[in-house]
C-alpha cells in the first residue's frame, strides 16, 4: 500500500500554481460490514479504498478531479486548474482563514475495523437471537458497519493537516407479519468509532421486537391536525430536517429571496427555543477537528431565544455573505467536493418534565423513534417508528407508525414546550447532493408542537 | 486481471472477480450560471470467493496488493453465509446496445450550451426563477471473471441532463425540475425544458383542496415518488423467500387491476440501466412481474435462487456489498387514456407530481404517505393551481386493485422507471 503521507510530502508546493485557490486531499480507508436477513448471516465483507482529489478555484469557477490511482497527481492538479479556468467568470471569494499545519495527531484510541470479525459477529448473533425469540416475528434484518480513515489535506494557503476518524453504526429491525399485514420497528445507533457503545442492547432489541408484533393490532391514526409530542430522537430528526437544512448557506447565499427569509435577527419561534450545530462537541458522530477545507470546527448557535443568529458556512458562502466561516464544509469521501453540511445539531434543553408536557393534552399524538425524514426547505416530512394516542393527559393506545408533515416556519412557531431531557441520536446519516450517508448526530429534549399535520386514513 | 483469480485460488476453492472502471465528466450550473466542471476516474475490484462452502467477500480500489485482497476475502469466508450456487460457466448473452462512441466526442462547449439553453427557456417563462442544471457524460466498463472459465465484459456510455428551478415568494417556495438520460448523447434540452415549463404553468396559482377521499392522478414522476418502492421490496426474491412479501404466496393469482402490467427490463436498447449480463455474469432477460393484474415472477440472483429453489432471473446488482436481487428498469405498460381525458373526468381531485417522504412508512406492507411537494388541484375537469400543506396516503395493494385509468403518456422518470400516469378513484387526502 502506498503511504499517502509520503505522497503528500513529495508534492510540489500548491502555492506555485496559477489558481486563486487549490487543495489536494488524499484518503486511505478501510471498513467492514456484517448484515443479517432472517435467521442467517447474509453477508460479511471487508473493503479498502484509497484515492484522492484536487479542487481548484479560478475567478469564481470550480474545477474538481477525483481519482483512485496515485500516479501523476501533478497532471490531475493541472487538469483541475484547466477545468476551473474553463468555468471561471467573476472572482473567487473565499473567507480568510489561517493556514494550519497539524500533521502529528496521535492515532485513534479505537479502530473498530481492526477488531476480530468473530467478536463482532458473536454480538450480532446474540441480537438476532433476541429478535427471533419473540413470538410473532416474521423476520429480522441487522446491518452493522464500521470504518476507519486517514485523510491528508493540503492547500495553497500552506495548510497541511492529517486527520483520522472512525465510525460505527448498527441498525436492527424486527419485522412482524400476520395475514399479509407487515409491521417493522427498528433501532439505529452509532458512535465515533467506539464499539462498546453498541454492546449491551439486548433489552432494547427485545422491546422493539415486541413492539413490532403489538403494532399489528394497533389502529391507524385518523389523519388531521393534532397536538404532537416528540421524543428526543424524533425531535432531533425534526430539528435536523426542518431547520438544520435551512441553515446550510449554500442554499441561501446566491438567492436573494432566501436571504430575506433567513435574515439574522428575525424571530422564528418563542424565546424558549435555542438550536445549536457543533462539530466541536466531544465524541459525537458529527464531531471533528477540521472540516474538509481545513477550517477548525466551531459551536454555532443557529437560533438563540427564538431569533435567527447564525448559519452554517463553507469558506465561499461565508465570504459571499460577509460572515465568519463555521467549519461546515464536509465531503463524504474523496470522490466528492466538500459542501455545506450539518455536524451535531440539537435543541438545548429547557425545564419542563415529560409528565407536565402531556398533562394538558386532551387528545394528541406521542410520536417516538426515527424512521426517516426529508425536507424541501419550506416543507418537511418525517416519520415516527412508534406512536401512541395521548388522551386526557395520559399515554393511551399504540398506533401504526405516523408521518408528520408541515411548514417549517409555522411549525417552529408552534413549538410551545421544551423538555429538560436532552438526548443525542447517533444513528443513521444525512444525505445531500448525492453524498450519503454522512455521519452526523442530532438531538433534543422532548418537545410539544401545536397544530401538527399527521398523515392517516 | 487473471492474477486476481490466481491469488484467490491459493486461499479458496472458487472465486469471481468483478472489476468496474469508470470515467465521468459532469458540469453543473448553480443559480443560473456555470459553477463546476469535474472529472471522476475510478476503478474498483470486488473479489467473491467460496471456501469450504461459505462465501467470502472483499473489495478494493486498486490492483496493487491482490494478495491482501484475497486474504481479506478468505478471512470473511470463515464466517460467511453458506453458498447455494456455483459461479456461472460461460453462456450466450443477448446483444444489448448500450454504447455510442459519439458520447465521448461531445465537446464541453456543447454541454455548457445545453445548460444555458435549458435555463434560458425556463427563465423566458418565469424570469425570477433561479435555475440549476447538470450535464454529464461518461463511460463505464464492467468485467467479470470466475474460476469456471467465464470472462465477460461490456462497455457502456451514458449521458444525462437535469434542470431544476426554485421560485420563492415570501416564504412560499416552489420547486420544479426534471431529468433525462440515455446511452446516446442528448443534444436537445428543449424537451426537458418543456416538461418543466408545464410544471411552472400549472403551479402558477395556489389552490386549496378538501380533506377526504378524492380522485387522484399520479403523473409519471408522481408514480416514481410514491408508488414504486413497495414494488421493489415486494418483488425482490429475498423478501419473498423470507415470507415478508405481501404477494409472495400469490404467484399466478390476480392481485391487481387487469389493466396493470409491470416488467423488469435490462435489455432495452441504449438505456443506462441495460446490460447484456447482470453483476454476476448471468445473461439478462426481460422479466414479467405483473401481467394483466396477475403476479408472474419475482427477481432472483444466484444465491437467493439457490435458497428458494428457483432460477436466477439475471437480476443481481451490486451496491456496496455482495450481489443482491434488484430490478434494473421497471416498465409499467401504458393504457389508452390521455392525461387530458383523465383530468376532464374529475370534479374535485388532485394531480401528484412529487410526493415528499412517501417512502418512510411501511413500504413492505405497501403503505405510502407523503407531503405533496408538487401537485395541482383539479376542479371541474381543469387544473386550477398548485396545492400546499397537503398529505396523500394510501396502500398500493388497495389502490391498484381498482384503477380508474391508465394513461397513454408513458415516459422515463430518472433512468429507472418508465410509466404512464395512473388515475385512482379514491385516495386519502388531508389538507390544512
Amino acid at each position: 500500500m502506498k503511504d499517502i503521507t509520503a505522497i503528500a510530502r513529495d508534492l510540489p508546493s500548491l502555492k506555485e500554481y496559477s489558481a486563486d485557490y487549490l487543495e489536494v486531499r488524499l484518503e486511505d480507508s478501510e471498513s467492514s460490514h456484517v448484515t443479517y436477513r432472517g435467521r442467517e448471516l447474509e453477508s460479511i465483507d471487508r473493503a479498502s479504498s484509497s484515492g484522492g482529489n484536487v479542487r481548484a478555484a479560478v475567478k469564481g469557477g470550480w474545477g474538481f478531479v477525483s481519482f483512485n490511482s496515485f500516479e501523476q497527481i501533478t497532471d490531475r492538479i493541472e487538469q483541475a486548474i484547466t477545468q476551473a479556468r474553463y468555468v471561471s467568470g467573476e472572482k473567487t471569494d473565499l473567507a480568510e482563514v489561517q493556514p494550519i499545519v497539524d500533521v502529528s495527531s496521535p492515532p485513534l484510541a479505537q479502530n473498530p475495523v481492526a477488531m476480530a470479525l468473530a467478536e463482532k459477529k458473536s454480538l450480532l448473533d446474540e441480537y438476532n437471537e433476541v429478535i427471533w425469540r419473540t413470538h410473532g416475528i416474521q423476520t429480522s434484518s441487522i446491518g452493522y458497519g464500521d470504518a476507519h480513515k486517514k485523510v491528508v489535506f493540503l492547500n495553497s494557503l500552506g495548510s497541511h493537516i492529517v486527520q483520522e476518524r472512525a465510525d460505527v453504526t448498527l441498525r436492527a429491525n424486527a419485522i412482524a407479519a400476520r395475514n399479509g399485514d407487515v409491521q417493522q420497528v427498528g433501532l439505529s445507533l452509532g458512535s465515533l468509532g467506539d464499539f462498546s457503545k453498541i454492546r449491551g442492547l439486548h433489552k432494547q432489541i427485545e422491546e422493539i421486537s415486541q413492539k413490532s408484533v403489538n403494532m399489528l393490532s394497533a389502529p391507524h391514526v385518523k389523519g388531521g391536525e393534532y397536538t404532537v409530542v416528540l421524543d428526543p430522537i424524533l425531535a432531533g430528526v425534526f430539528v435536523h430536517e426542518a431547520f438544520g437544512h435551512l441553515s446550510e448557506s449554500d442554499f441561501v447565499y446566491e438567492n436573494d429571496r432566501m436571504r430575506e427569509i433567513m435574515t439574522l435577527g428575525k424571530e422564528f419561534s418563542g424565546h424558549h427555543l435555542n438550536i445549536i450545530d457543533s462539530a466541536a462537541e466531544p465524541d459525537l458522530r458529527g464531531s471533528f477537528k477540521y472540516d474538509e477545507e481545513g477550517v477548525p470546527s466551531t459551536r454555532t448557535y443557529l437560533i438563540r431565544e427564538g431569533k435567527l443568529v447564525g448559519r452554517l458556512h463553507s469558506r465561499e458562502t461565508a465570504a459571499k455573505m460577509g460572515e465568519r466561516p463555521t467549519g461546515n464544509a464536509r465531503a463524504i469521501n474523496y470522490r466528492h467536493p466538500p459542501i455545506v453540511r450539518m455536524t451535531n445539531t440539537f435543541i438545548q434543553p429547557g425545564s419542563m418534565s415529560f409528565d407536565d408536557m402531556i398533562a394538558d393534552i386532551k387528545e394528541g399524538v406521542y410520536a417516538r423513534n426515527w424512521h426517516g425524514g426529508t425536507t424541501s426547505m419550506e416543507m418537511f416530512t418525517f416519520s415516527a417508528g412508534e406512536a401512541y394516542m395521548i388522551r386526557n393527559g395520559k399515554i393511551a393506545e399504540p398506533l401504526r407508525p405516523v408521518v408528520l408533515t408541515g411548514n417549517v416556519f409555522s411549525t417552529l412557531k408552534n413549538i410551545d414546550a421544551i423538555g429538560n431531557d436532552l438526548d443525542m441520536n447517533q444513528g443513521g446519516g444525512c444525505g445531500k447532493a448525492g453524498q450519503s450517508p454522512l455521519p452526523v448526530s442530532n438531538g433534543s429534549p422532548h418537545i410539544r408542537i401545536q397544530h401538527c399535520l399527521v398523515g392517516g386514513r | 486481471m487473471e492474477a486476481i483469480l490466481e491469488h484467490a485460488e491459493r486461499v479458496a476453492d472458487s472465486a469471481e472477480a468483478f472489476v468496474v472502471t469508470s470515467e465521468n465528466t459532469p458540469i453543473q450550473f448553480e443559480t443560473n450560471r456555470l459553477k463546476h466542471a469535474q472529472t471522476h476516474q475510478s476503478t474498483s475490484v470486488a473479489l467473491r470467493v467460496i471456501k469450504d462452502g461459505r462465501i467470502g467477500y472483499a473489495t478494493s480500489t486498486g490492483l496493487d496488493d491482490l494478495g491482501a485482497l484475497a486474504r481479506a476475502a478468505a478471512e470473511t469466508a470463515a464466517f460467511g453465509t453458506k453458498a447455494r450456487f456455483e459461479f456461472p460457466s460461460p453462456s450466450s448473452y443477448p446483444a444489448v446496445d448500450i454504447s455510442d462512441p459519439s458520447v465521448s466526442a461531445v465537446p464541453q462547449d456543447k454541454m455548457v450550451k445545453l445548460g444555458e439553453e435549458m435555463i434560458a427557456a425556463l427563465r423566458s417563462h418565469t424570469p425570477e426563477l433561479l435555475c440549476h442544471a447538470g450535464i454529464s457524460k461518461g463511460t463505464t466498463s464492467v468485467r467479470i471473471l470466475n474460476t469456471r472459465g467465464t470472462d465477460v465484459t461490456y462497455t457502456q456510455t451514458h449521458f444525462s441532463l437535469s434542470v431544476s428551478g426554485e421560485l420563492i415568494r415570501g416564504t412560499d417556495m416552489l420547486f420544479v425540475g426534471d431529468m433525462d438520460s440515455s446511452c446516446h448523447p442528448i443534444l436537445d434540452g428543449q424537451k426537458l425544458a418543456a416538461i418543466v415549463k408545464q410544471q411552472l404553468e400549472w403551479a402558477r396559482n395556489l389552490a386549496t383542496i378538501s380533506t377526504g377521499s378524492l380522485p387522484v392522478i399520479f403523473v409519471p414522476s408522481g408514480v416514481g415518488s410514491a408508488l414504486v418502492s413497495p414494488f421493489i421490496a415486494a418483488f425482490n426474491g429475498k423478501t419473498v423467500f423470507e415470507g415478508a412479501s405481501p404477494v409472495g404466496h400469490r404467484l399466478g393469482e390476480k392481485v391487481f387491476d387487469a389493466s396493470f402490467s409491470l416488467y423488469d427490463d435490462p435489455t432495452l436498447p441504449f438505456r443506462p440501466t441495460s446490460r447484456p449480463f447482470d453483476d454476476e455474469g448471468v445473461p439478462s432477460q426481460r422479466t414479467p412481474l405483473v401481467e394483466t393484474g396477475v403476479v408472474r415472477n419475482f427477481l432472483y440472483d444466484l444465491q437467493t435462487a439457490g435458497l428458494a429453489g428457483r432460477t436466477s432471473t439475471g437480476s443481481a446488482a451490486r451496491g456496496r456489498g455482495l450481489p443482491s436481487p434488484s430490478p434494473s428498469a421497471f416498465v409499467i405498460s401504458p393504457g389508452k387514456t390521455t392525461f387530458e381525458d383523465m383530468v376532464a373526468d374529475i370534479k374535485e381531485g388532485l394531480v401528484v407530481e412529487e410526493l415528499m417522504g412517501a417512502e418512510q412508512g411501511n413500504v413492505l406492507g405497501g403503505d405510502f404517505s407523503g407531503n405533496v411537494l408538487l401537485g395541482y388541484k383539479v376542479e371541474n375537469g381543469k387544473i386550477v393551481g398548485r396545492v400546499k400543506n397537503t398529505m396523500v396516503s394510501g396502500n398500493i395493494y388497495q389502490l391498484l386493485n381498482k384503477v380508474a385509468a391508465i394513461g397513454s403518456d408513458s415516459r422515463w422518470v430518472g433512468s429507472f422507471l418508465n410509466t404512464p400516469s395512473l388515475s385512482f378513484p379514491s385516495v386519502s387526502v388531508a389538507s390544512k
